[in-house]
C-alpha cells in the first residue's frame, strides 16, 4: 500500500479542534454537565486541580475539569496557564491552621487528644461496594447528616501543641519571616533548596508520584518511619496585609487538609533525642496528597537532620524535579511531535555501522574461506 | 526607609509602556549583541535633570520591582529617585555589591568603584551588575578599539569623560571571565554596551 | 507555498482580547528580557529565568515562546519551523498564536523574516545580519546525558571542566570508531562554555560559527536561557585524528533536486521504496519556483503544499 505524507498543519489542526469539541459533549442526548454541577459533585477533582493548579478558585477549577474532559492533569495545566496570566499583587499572610474550623482531625499517635477525633466526611470507614443506588436516574434522596447539639471548639489544639511542653516532638522549624518566601513560580528550582521552596514544589507536586515516592519510603527505600501526628481538614482564614494600608485584611475562608507526620529521631551529641517532623498541606479535602507530602517533605530533611541516604525519596534533586505534573506530562507527551530530523540523523548513523558491521563479517568470511581452502 | 514620593513635579516615563518598552529593548538586545554599535532610545523621554534619556529608557525598560537598583549618591534623594521609584517600583539599595542595575556619572567615577559592583558568581556569572555610566557623548574621546563576540574584525567608538582608569580597571575584572562587570554608556539619546567579553584598547596601543 | 510578501494576519477586535500583547505580562517580559542580555554577555552559559506556563504544554516550544514573547513588536516579520517545515503542524500553531496575540505578520520567506523560531532546525539559506534566530531547546545542559545532577554539572561549567565530555566522545570512538552524537552535538562557544546547540542535526552546527545573526535560545520547562552573539566562534567537539564531520547523502531532494541541503526521509510504500525532501520546505519551494527540479518533481507531496497555499489564499 501507499502511504500519505502528513503535510498541511493548519486545516488539520482546526478540523481535529472541532471533532475534540464533539468528543468533548458526548452524546447530545444526554444532558450536558454544568460547571456548577462538576463543582458542587465531583470535589474532589476540583481540589486536586486546585491543589496542584497552583490556584484556589473552584468554579474554574470545575471548568477545567469539564473542557478537559475530565483529565485532571490537563485540566490542571489549563488552570495554570491561566494563572500565569494573573497579575501578583502580594503574598498572604502565613495561615493558622490552629485556628481552622475544623470538619475532621484524626491522630495516629493518641487513642484521644484534645478536642477529640473528629471522623468527618470520609470514605475511610466505607465498604468499597458499588451503590446502585447512586446509578438510579433522577433525584434519590439524601438523609441528612445527623447534627451534634455541642459545637466544635474554635481551636483544637495541634499535635505540635499537645507536644509542646515536654519537648518530644521538635519545634517549629524557625523561618525567617522578614525573607520573602521562594516562589517557584517566579523562580526556577535552585539547590540545595529551602523548606519553603521544598513544601511549595511538593504542594504543587503530582499526587500519584508523591504516593509512589510516600510508599516506596514505607517499603524501606529511604524510612522515616512514619506515624500519623495528625491530619486535619477544614477552613482556615487567608489574610493579606497591603503596605499601604498596615494591617491585615482576611481574603476568604478556604478549606485546606494538613498533615503532621511524626519520626522518630535518634539524637546527636548536641541534641536530645525526639520526635521530628514532615509536613504536608494541600488546598481543599486531599488526604492522600496531604500525608503522601509530609512523608516526602521528611525523607527530604535528610541533608539538614544529618542523615545519609540514597533512596529516591531522599534525593531532593531527584524529587524536586520530577514532581511537577505540567512539566513531566509535557515533556513525555512532546515526543510524539515530529521528530524526523533527529530520526534521519540517527537512521543515517545506524545503517552506515550496519554496512560496515556486514562489510566486516564478509570480509572476515571470505578470508575464512580462503585459510580453509588453503 | 525611604523618603515619600514627591509626585508634584514627577515627570512622565514612556508613553506607551507596552510598545516604548519592546522597541527600547530590541536596541538593546542590537547594541548588547554586538558591542560598539552605538542604539538611539529614550528619544521621546524627558527624564529628571541628572539622568539622561538612554540611561532612563534602560530603567524604564528593564528595571522593576525585582531588582535592585544602586543610585550613585549624587542622584539619591531627589527627583531622579523619585522618578524612578513611582515608574519601576525598583527597591534601592546602598550596596553597590548587591545590585543588578548601578546607575552613575562619568564625571563622579572614581578609582576602585568598579570592583565595588558584583562580578557574579563562578556558578552563576549572570548575577554581576550592569553598570549604566552617563558621558556626554560617544565621539569625541580617546578613540577605542573593539574586540570580541558580536564584533566580525573590529569596532571602535570614541566615549566622552571617562578615567583612564575605569578601562584599565574593568580590563582586570573582565580578565576573570566568566566574572565581571557589564556596561551601558548612555549620553542624552545614544547608547553602546560593553559586555564583559569585550576586549578593548586605545587606538594606536 | 512561496510567501512572496509578509501579510498580517486577521486579527481579534480588541474588545475580543483577553491577554495583553504578546500574551507575557510586563514583569514577565522584563524578566525574561534581562536574561537574554546576561546570556548575550556570557555567551553559551545557562541564565536560569523564571519560566512560566504558556498555553501550550512544556516540551512544545515554551521556552521559544517566551523569548519571542519578550522580543517581538508589531513591525516584526515573524517565521515558525519545526524540524525545518513551516507547515508541521506545532509550527503552525506556534505561528498561529504570535499572528493572534503580537499582531506581526508572518512569513514563510527566511530572508524576509526578522524572528525566527525554530524546533530542531537552522535554515539552509544563511542568516542575516539583524535576523533573530529562536531555538526552542528541550534539554539546555549538554552534559545532562552524562550526569544527571544539576549540582554537579552547574560546577562543571563553572570551572570549564569538560573532561567527561571529551571521554565519552573518545568512548563512542572506541566503540563506533567514530563520534555517534549526530543531532544536539555539543559545542564550544568563544572557547569556554559547552553548550547544546538544541537538537539540530550536526549538519546545521558549522551554520552557528561567526553567522551574523543573534541566537537566542530557550528551554521553558528546564528554566534556562542562553545566547550566542553575531560573529562568535563556535566549535563542534571533536579530536585531531576524528574531525567533525557533517552528514552528507547519496541522494539528492527528490523534489527540488538540491544536493547542499539536509534532507528527509519519506516512506512510498511498504516495499522498502522512499524518497529523500528537502527537510527546509521553504528552501525547497524556492528552489521549485525557481524551475529545479528532482527525480521525482512532480510527486504528490508537492501538490498537497500547493493546495494549501491555494485554499489559504
Amino acid at each position: 500500500m501507499a502511504y500519505v505524507a502528513v503535510k498541511g498543519g493548519e486545516r488539520a489542526i482546526t478540523n481535529a479542534h472541532a471533532w475534540l469539541g464533539e468528543v468533548r459533549r458526548g452524546d447530545v442526548a444526554i444532558p450536558e454537565l454544568s460547571v456548577a454541577q462538576i463543582r458542587e459533585q465531583m470535589s474532589l477533582a476540583v481540589d486536586r486541580v486546585m491543589a496542584e493548579g497552583s490556584c484556589y478558585d473552584p468554579d474554574l477549577a470545575a471548568l477545567a475539569i469539564k473542557q478537559a474532559r475530565g483529565d485532571l492533569p490537563e485540566a490542571i495545566f489549563l488552570l495554570r496557564a491561566y494563572r500565569t496570566t494573573l497579575p501578583r499583587f502580594g503574598a498572604s499572610r502565613p495561615i493558622e491552621t490552629a485556628d481552622m474550623a475544623v470538619q475532621r482531625r484524626v491522630s495516629a499517635a493518641f487513642k484521644d487528644i484534645p478536642g477529640g477525633q473528629v471522623l468527618g466526611p470520609t470514605f475511610d470507614y466505607t465498604h468499597r461496594l458499588l451503590d446502585f443506588k447512586l446509578a438510579a436516574e433522577g433525584g434519590h434522596e439524601v438523609p441528612p447528616a445527623p447534627v451534634s447539639e455541642d459545637l466544635m471548639p474554635t481551636q483544637l489544639a495541634t499535635i505540635a501543641q499537645v507536644f509542646a511542653h515536654e519537648g518530644l516532638l521538635e519545634a517549629d522549624p524557625v523561618t525567617d519571616s522578614d525573607k520573602p518566601p521562594y516562589d517557584l513560580t517566579r523562580e526556577p528550582m535552585a539547590f540545595p533548596a529551602d523548606r519553603d521552596q521544598r513544601l511549595q514544589a511538593l504542594a504543587r507536586g503530582d499526587e500519584g508520584f508523591l504516593l509512589s515516592l510516600a510508599y516506596s519510603s514505607q517499603r524501606g527505600w529511604g524510612s522515616t518511619h512514619p506515624l500519623c501526628g495528625e491530619i486535619r481538614m477544614g477552613e482556615v482564614c487567608v489574610g493579606f496585609m497591603p503596605d499601604e494600608l498596615g494591617f491585615e485584611i482576611e481574603l476568604a475562608d478556604l478549606p485546606m487538609t494538613e498533615c503532621i507526620m511524626l519520626s522518630g529521631f535518634a539524637g546527636s551529641a548536641e541534641q536530645a533525642p525526639q520526635y521530628t517532623r514532615g509536613y504536608g498541606l494541600t488546598f481543599g479535602h486531599n488526604e492522600r496528597k496531604a500525608m503522601s507530602m509530609s512523608i516526602v517533605d521528611r525523607a527530604l530533611r535528610g541533608r539538614e537532620l544529618g542523615e545519609e541516604g540514597q533512596a529516591p525519596c531522599q534525593d531532593e534533586e531527584f524529587v524536586l524535579y520530577h514532581s511537577d505534573v505540567v512539566e513531566a506530562s509535557g515533556f513525555v507527551q512532546h515526543l510524539k511531535l515530529p521528530h524526523y530530523v533527529d530520526f534521519q540523523a540517527d537512521l543515517q548513523f545506524l545503517r552506515r555501522l550496519r554496512r560496515e558491521f556486514f562489510d566486516a563479517q564478509s570480509k572476515a568470511q571470505a578470508l575464512h574461506m580462503k585459510e580453509a581452502a588453503e | 526607609m525611604h523618603a515619600p514620593l514627591n509626585l508634584a513635579e514627577l515627570r512622565p516615563g514612556f508613553s506607551e509602556p507596552v510598545r516604548d518598552s519592546q522597541s527600547a529593548f530590541r536596541a538593546l538586545l542590537t547594541a548588547t549583541a554586538q558591542p560598539g554599535t552605538v542604539v538611539e532610545l529614550g528619544k521621546a523621554l524627558s527624564p529628571p535633570s541628572g539622568l539622561n534619556q538612554a540611561a532612563a529608557a534602560v530603567l524604564l525598560t528593564l528595571a522593576d520591582q525585582d531588582t535592585l537598583v544602586w543610585l550613585e549618591p549624587g542622584l539619591r534623594g531627589g527627583a531622579v529617585e523619585s522618578w524612578l521609584r513611582f515608574h519601576t517600583s525598583c527597591p534601592l539599595s546602598d550596596q553597590p555589591e548587591h545590585a543588578a542595575f548601578a546607575v552613575l556619572v562619568s564625571a563622579s567615577l572614581t578609582s576602585g568603584m568598579l570592583s565595588g559592583f558584583n562580578q557574579g558568581d563562578a556558578k552563576y556569572p549572570d548575577l554581576a551588575t550592569t553598570v549604566v555610566v552617563m558621558v556626554p557623548d560617544l565621539h569625541s574621546g580617546p578613540a577605542l578599539v573593539l574586540e570580541g563576540p558580536g564584533i566580525e574584525n573590529v569596532a571602535e567608538i570614541a566615549p566622552e569623560g571617562l578615567p583612564e582608569f575605569f578601562w584599565s580597571e574593568r580590563a582586570d575584572l573582565v580578565a576573570h571571565f566568566q566574572f565581571g562587570i557589564d556596561v551601558m554608556l548612555c549620553a542624552e539619546a545614544a547608547l553602546v554596551s560593553i559586555p564583559r567579553t569585550t576586549r578593548i584598547q586605545f587606538k594606536g596601543e | 507555498m512561496i510567501a512572496t510578501e509578509a501579510h498580517a494576519r486577521p486579527n481579534a477586535a480588541p474588545d475580543e482580547r483577553y491577554y495583553t500583547y504578546a500574551y507575557l505580562d510586563e514583569q514577565t517580559k522584563r524578566m525574561i528580557r534581562r536574561a537574554i542580555l546576561k546570556a548575550l554577555a556570557i555567551p553559551g552559559y545557562q541564565v536560569p529565568f523564571g519560566s512560566r506556563e504558556m498555553p501550550v504544554p512544556y516540551g512544545w516550544g515554551t521556552g521559544g515562546i517566551q523569548l519571542t514573547a519578550a522580543i517581538i513588536g508589531p513591525e516584526d516579520v515573524y517565521k515558525c519551523i519545526d524540524q525545518g517545515a513551516d507547515d508541521t503542524t506545532n509550527a503552525v500553531s506556534i505561528r498561529r498564536f504570535f499572528a493572534t496575540v503580537a499582531d506581526v505578520a508572518t512569513t514563510e520567506d527566511t530572508s524576509e523574516a526578522t524572528i525566527i523560531q525554530s524546533r530542531h532546525r537552522i535554515p539552509e539559506q544563511p542568516l542575516a545580519d539583524g535576523q533573530i534566530m529562536v531555538f526552542q531547546v528541550p534539554q539546555p545542559e549538554p552534559l545532562r546525558g552524562l550526569e544527571p545532577r544539576e549540582t554537579e554539572t552547574r560546577a562543571m561549567h563553572a570551572y570549564a571542566e569538560y573532561g567527561l565530555q571529551y571521554v565519552s566522545l573518545y568512548e563512542n570512538i572506541s566503540a563506533y570508531g567514530r563520534i555517534a552524537a549526530t543531532a544536539g552535538y555539543p559545542v564550544m562557544i568563544d572557547e569556554r562554555y559547552l553548550m547544546s546547540p538544541s537538537p539540530i542535526p550536526k549538519f546545521d552546527n558549522p551554520k552557528m560559527h561567526m553567522n551574523p545573526a543573534i541566537l537566542l535560545f530557550g528551554a521553558g520547562r528546564e528554566k534556562r536561557i542562553y545566547a550566542v552573539p553575531p560573529f562568535t566562534r563556535v566549535r563542534s567537539l571533536d579530536f585531531e585524528d576524528y574531525p567533525f564531520e557533517t552528514q552528507s547523502w547519496d541522494e539528492v531532494c527528490a523534489l527540488c533536486g538540491a544536493n547542499d541541503s539536509y534532507l528527509d526521509e519519506v516512506v512510498l510504500d511498504d516495499q522498502g521504496q522512499h524518497m529523500f525532501v528537502c527537510s527546509d520546505s521553504h528552501y525547497c519551494a524556492d528552489r521549485r519556483a525557481k524551475g529545479h527540479a528532482g527525480p521525482m518533481a512532480g510527486h504528490a507531496l508537492a501538490h498537497i503544499e500547493t493546495e494549501i497555499a491555494v485554499e489559504e489564499a
